[in-house]
């Protein structure tokens, strides 16, 4: 699982991940739930349909599938599995009946989303081999994870018995066994490192694994022992490199440079903040220039190595 | 892409409501205070901030020690010009209650007040957060107690949501649909849907299979409980958006200058368009700019050069590519949307070294 504030890139480490815990050619399973359609377009590719596409390769045979879990295509799923309702399935949805459903109980929603992730997580092939050696869930974000994940409060609010409660149950004790690895992205920013500390106290409070803490888009650590940057030096260093050196160059560089200092003593002390939570923590660099396919496989390299 | 003007927008006696809105994790909230403070400050506005969910030291700079639903005066504002600003943070649960009470006789609300299935929904239900921010919204108009009413909006999935939850919401309370679903649930309940009833009963007995019986039975208590209030919900959804389509309201889209945050302030701004909803401008916040007109590749190779040199100035010039990168991919990324919506205008904040969480850090997003 793959947790983190908005917007700072859960999805591209969720794939990421797949990519790195495919290497040595395993078959991984990246999901999405929330309708977001991140991964199609971080791959530059169409809308995913509810069905588990190829969507990269790795070297020795791997395979990275990805698959946008819709809540009412899973009902339907479901629906079908258990009470053999094809066409009448079907007929529920167009009265109308799968958003009802859907709505009255939002936990029942979590359910099926995360009831969908321990389907392809515990599925099996003909000789009863895991059909995926992991799943990689793009989860939402800190402020919902907690309720997310803790489904059988959730769903017991609502249903005290019957398949949704016996389904809540099943994937809480996958959720809770160490099958099952929850990281936490974060940017060196406060809000999203407050985020981060609220929602591991949070996912330790309901007995679910913590994983790592990713922090994305690291700036590359320069000036390293500098506090300062002073117009004599930078002026020197500017005509040595035959580039312009007048006062207003050498001010806009001191300005940027001490900008750089400002916000690397912030970076410090968050990033203590998030090591006093005791969890391993990788960082993958800043890519000023958008994140590819090639930046996936770097990220990769780096998280499998971690 | 023309400058969006906020000055001229928080100064305009016509404009009575701001609506921040934006994908999560953009800086709604910090924007929409930030708002709220100029027009009371600079513009002598009476001026109330409806935050959702503010950050604890954004809410502790704004006074805002506890959810209780009601303006307060926020301490340490400047207040001349007969401005002032009064800040508050939404309390679901109480607004639906309040509204509840408000539609249905003592004895009525108690009793859905005590359903399991409405303690559950008024807190968790999906849209729940965007329906009583919008119920919020219009108590705060209709009490017409303040020049300009600047709201945050929920952090949901999709900024859209704001716009549909509260529909959703009031279609589903007031739902003949709900009614389909629980009429053979209601023993001999007489019904005039009775014909229909014969159809939908695969339906129900599918949901009842799938929710569970005591799931459906707390729900149908709490329907015959709301039959009083019927048409309520949906009437008050219907009221607030067209009060969201009135020319006093402005619509902020706040997005940062990333992929996702641009392309979801795309869709919302095409939504407004539909739905006559007036639109002000797109607020972009966290902009990198280069001080230093010099490009990245420029900057990286003399960096190359100065290693060892002058190691000072080789990661100055690092430091300036890093910036001058993220500044050319972001303007790429802004120039999309302007092209689509060449008429909206559009306000860059550039990015701090820190978050923002004191008035004066607010009164500086602007200054």
């Amino acid at each position: 699982m793959v947790t983190g504030k908005g917007g700072v890139g859960k999805t591209t480490v969720a794939a990421s991940l797949a990519l790195a815990l495919a290497a040595g050619g395993h078959r991984t399973l990246l999901v999405e739930v929330e309708g977001r359609q991140g991964i199609a377009q971080l791959f530059g590719r169409d809308p995913l349909p509810y069905a588990e596409r190829l969507i990269a390769t790795t070297p020795g045979g791997g395979e990275v599938r990805a698959l946008a879990v819709d809540a009412e295509e899973a009902l339907l799923e479901y629906l079908a599995l258990f009470y053999r309702l094809g066409a009448a399935g079907r007929a529920l949805r167009k009265v109308g009946a799968v958003d009802f459903a859907t709505t009255i109980a939002p936990g029942l929603r979590d359910v099926l989303l995360t009831g969908k992730v321990k389907e392809a997580t515990t599925r099996t092939d003909e000789q009863g081999r895991r059909r995926y050696h992991a799943v990689v869930l793009d989860a939402p974000p800190t402020g919902r994870i907690g309720r997310f994940l803790n489904v059988t409060a959730e769903a017991a609010k609502l249903a005290k018995m019957g398949p949704i409660k016996s389904q809540s149950d099943g994937v809480t004790a996958l959720l809770r066994s160490p099958m099952t690895s929850v990281h936490v992205v974060t940017l060196l920013e406060e809000m999203p490192v407050q985020e981060s500390l609220d929602a591991v106290a949070e996912l330790r409070g309901l007995g679910i694994p913590v994983g790592k803490v990713i922090v994305n888009c690291a700036r590359p650590a320069l000036f390293p022992g500098v506090r300062k940057v002073p117009q004599t030096e930078l002026k020197r260093g500017l005509a040595a490199a035959g580039l312009a050196a007048d006062k207003a160059t050498v001010v806009g560089l001191q300005r940027e440079a001490q900008a750089y200092l400002a916000r690397r003593d912030v970076e410090a002390t968050l990033r203590d903040e998030l090591t006093e939570l005791g969890r391993p923590m990788v960082e993958l660099p800043l890519r000023p220039g958008g994140v590819d396919l090639t930046a996936l496989k770097d990220f990769a390299t780096t998280l499998a190595a971690s | 892409m023309s400058p969006l003007d906020i000055d001229e927008l928080l100064s305009n006696p016509g404009i009575r409501i701001v609506v921040c809105c934006g994908s999560g994790g953009v800086g709604k909230t910090t924007t929409a205070a930030a708002l709220a403070l100029r027009a009371a400050e600079v513009h002598g506005r009476r001026t109330v901030v409806l935050t959702i969910d503010p950050a604890r030291r954004l809410a502790q700079s704004l006074g805002l020690t506890e959810l209780d639903n009601t303006p307060r005066l926020v301490p340490g504002t400047k207040s001349g010009d007969g401005g002032e600003l009064n800040a508050m943070m939404l309390d679901m649960k109480r607004t639906f209650d309040e509204v509840v009470a408000a539609h249905t006789e003592p004895r009525r609300a108690a009793e859905i007040f005590a359903n399991p299935f409405y303690q559950a929904m008024s807190s968790t239900f999906a849209g729940t957060q965007e329906y009583m921010a919008m119920e919020k919204l219009s108590q705060l108009r209709a009490a017409d107690t303040w020049d300009l009413i600047v709201v945050d909006t929920p952090p949901s999935r999709s900024a859209l949501d704001f716009l549909d939850a509260p529909a959703r919401l009031g279609r589903f309370l007031d739902g003949r649909m709900l009614r389909l679903f629980l009429a053979p649930a209601k023993a001999g309940g007489r019904s005039v849907f009775n014909l229909v009833t014969a159809g939908f009963g695969m339906v129900s007995k599918t949901v009842q299979k799938i929710l569970g019986a005591q799931l459906l039975s707390d729900l149908s208590g709490f329907v015959s409980a709301l039959d009083s209030m019927f048409g309520g919900f949906r009437e008050r959804a219907e009221q607030t958006y067209r009060v969201l389509q009135d020319p006093q309201t402005a619509f902020l889209v706040v997005a940062a200058p990333e992929p996702d945050a641009v392309r979801e302030a795309a869709f919302f701004a095409s939504r407004l368009g539909v739905d006559d909803m007036p639109l002000a401008g797109l607020m972009l916040n966290r902009v990198h700019r280069r001080v230093l007109p010099l490009d990245a590749e420029s900057a990286l190779a003399a960096a190359q050069e100065l290693d060892g040199v002058s190691d000072l100035t080789a990661d100055a010039l690092r430091a300036h590519a890093a910036v001058a990168l993220l500044e050319d991919r972001e303007r790429a990324v802004i120039a999309g949307f302007s092209s689509e919506f060449a008429h909206v205008p559009v306000l860059e904040i550039e990015a701090q070294a820190t978050d923002v969480h004191d008035l004066d850090g607010l009164r500086s997003i602007f200054a």
